[in-house]
């Protein structure tokens, strides 16, 4: 029934010298919603971006989908069925907001009518704003963008580099509904989020990244109800 | 009021020189931040080949439509494919280096080129024949028009309007907008960006060759240095215009067209270089991106 669309194994990335990622495992099965929580400069990002071919790994393998993706380039990974919306949005800015969907859709022949009607559906705000430039839009305008932008490829799987970093409250609620919506509509979800507590209700499973390693994982209920995670990653946080 | 009619037709046609070529050096900048200090001499080079490919296959004495349009053609696939090397062979090692390390591999490509011109064709200037154009002359009450001065003006119009709707209105055009924007994300759409990194080049040298090509046709005279001045006058013309910018590529070298035109005309040839360059002092003084260069500024 559990069916791995995406599978890490032993990852390890380097700038340089310094050693961001020290041998990660992980895997995404089809239909979950997955997070990786962790502290600042723990590696998410790097995870992230190894994973969708922006970084090379010097170790480890990536199989996604059943095909090993290890040395593929990025541009050909999206149309295998990925989609990743970068940390810090990453929106377009002097392209229209409709433009910068369509480049969403840009390894489709044709872009999916359907597919951005749906967009403009769960996400309003952009239909409002579709002829203005992405970098006129607020902050949670554009985070709304850089999610549609990304869907538009109908990936198999979404990948969201912490979709509600520097949000208004209400914000965070719409984004976070969007990427419900998402889930709920097939669409297989790895989710690195600040927002430990939100996140882990969102989500079937999640890791925990330290210092580019996984120090624990599990089920968000068991996540959830671990002491020292929310010590570490809920105390704080509401 | 006759010479100013006559200076702005003047104008306007060494500026559509100019244009076309800073099309290349903004284009090249808007996607990968780097002056392609090798653009100025590959137009040099075009005269070159475009000439050769002329007189070896048709002959002096032969004019025809054809023949032009074929010179043309052939001569700005040859042109495409030197710049796309040129990217391939001195820039695309350098992607990730420091910017002054491009630098300095596009001012030693542009030697490079200088120097093949010098080797294969000669250090003496090379005269274009006169017949390739009809040599029709208008003359409105003593302005007078040249066929050539016609069909530089036309075609590159036609060229620059044909860019940008490319540019604003198709897919790719778009993707080259996006990947100028920001490269990572690009190819987080599934953007090929060395492609288009190609595509640029090829549209670039293409119409920088067309650009070569006119200066032999109109000027006559070609040098195999030549690259040099027309180079830094187009350069100068895309800073103008503000450089990454597509549309302020061709109003800078309009400007910078009727500008040397008018200060020819009216004070004399030889000061004209010296006023580019107040004039490109005065533009970045009020305005430091450019006339049109807002959006580049936006970028950063
Ligand atoms: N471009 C880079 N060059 C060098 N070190 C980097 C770079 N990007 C990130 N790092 C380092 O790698 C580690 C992981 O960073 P990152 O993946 O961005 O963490 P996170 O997303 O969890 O905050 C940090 O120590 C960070 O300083
Ligand atoms: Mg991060």
């Amino acid at each position: 029934m559990s069916e791995k669309l995406l599978e890490v194994k032993n990852l390890h990335v380097s700038y340089g010298a310094i050693k961001a990622i020290k041998g990660i495992d992980l895997y995404v099965n089809k239909g979950e919603v997955v997070t990786i929580l962790g502290a600042n400069g723990a590696g998410k990002t790097t995870t992230l971006r190894t994973i969708s071919g922006l970084l090379k790994s010097s170790e480890g393998s990536i199989t996604f989908d059943g095909k090993e993706i290890t040395q593929v380039p990025a541009h050909d990974i999206v149309s295998l069925g990925m989609s990743h919306s970068p940390e810090g949005r990453r929106v377009f800015g002097t392209l229209s907001v409709e433009e910068n969907l369509l480049m969403g859709a840009y390894t489709l022949k044709k872009h999916d009518k359907e597919t951005l009607n749906w967009i403009y559906k769960i996400l309003p705000r952009l239909q409002e704003r579709k002829m203005q430039l992405a970098g006129t839009l607020s902050g949670g305008e554009q985070q709304m963008l850089a999610i549609g932008r990304a869907i538009m490829s109908k990936p198999k799987l979404l990948i969201l580099d912490e979709p509600s970093l520097g949000l208004a409250p209400v914000l965070v609620k719409v984004i976070f509904k969007a990427i419900r919506d998402i889930s709920e509509s097939g669409v297989t979800v790895l989710l690195v989020e600040q927002n430990a507590k939100a996140a882990l209700k969102l989500a079937n499973r999640g890791y925990v990244l330290e210092l580019g390693k996984i120090t624990h994982e599990g089920s968000s209920e068991e996540l959830l109800n671990s002491e020292t995670i929310q010590e570490a990653y809920l105390g704080k946080k509401k | 009021m006759d010479i100013f009619l006559q200076q702005l037709v003047n104008g306007l046609t060494i500026g559509s020189l100019y244009a076309l070529v800073a099309l290349g050096y903004t284009m090249v900048y808007g996607v990968m931040k780097l002056i392609n200090f090798a653009h100025g001499d590959l137009v040099a080079l075009s005269a070159f080949v475009g000439l050769t490919i002329y007189t070896q296959v048709f002959g002096e004495g032969i004019t025809s439509l054809i023949a032009v349009i074929t010179v043309f053609m052939f001569t700005a696939a040859v042109i495409a494919v030197v710049g796309v090397l040129l990217e391939r062979l001195a820039y695309r090692p350098l992607r990730t280096a420091p910017r002054l390390s491009a630098v300095v591999s596009a001012l030693g490509a542009g030697l490079v080129i200088q120097n093949a011109i010098m080797l294969i064709w000669g250090p003496n200037m090379m005269i274009f024949p006169s017949n390739l154009f009809p040599s029709t002359i208008w003359n409105f009450n003593g302005i007078v028009i040249t066929f050539t001065q016609l069909m530089i003006l036309g075609l590159s119009s036609v060229l620059m309007v044909g860019l940008y709707f490319f540019i604003n209105r198709t897919k790719m055009g778009t993707a080259i907008r996006a990947t100028a924007i920001d490269q990572d994300a690009a190819k987080l759409m599934g953007i090929n960006v060395n492609k288009i990194i190609m595509i640029i080049f090829i549209i670039g040298s293409s119409l920088g060759a067309v650009a070569g090509l006119f200066i032999g046709i109109y000027y006559r005279g070609v040098t195999f240095d030549m690259g040099w001045m027309y180079g830094l006058n187009a350069f100068v013309a895309a800073i103008i215009g503000g450089i990454g910018n597509i549309p302020g590529a061709m109003f800078g070298g309009l400007m910078l067209g009727l500008f040397n035109a008018l200060i020819s005309g009216y004070i004399s040839s030889s000061w004209a270089e010296t006023f580019t360059f107040v004039l490109l002092i005065v533009v970045l003084i009020f305005r430091p991106t450019g006339i049109l260069g807002e959006k580049v500024a936006e970028k950063v």
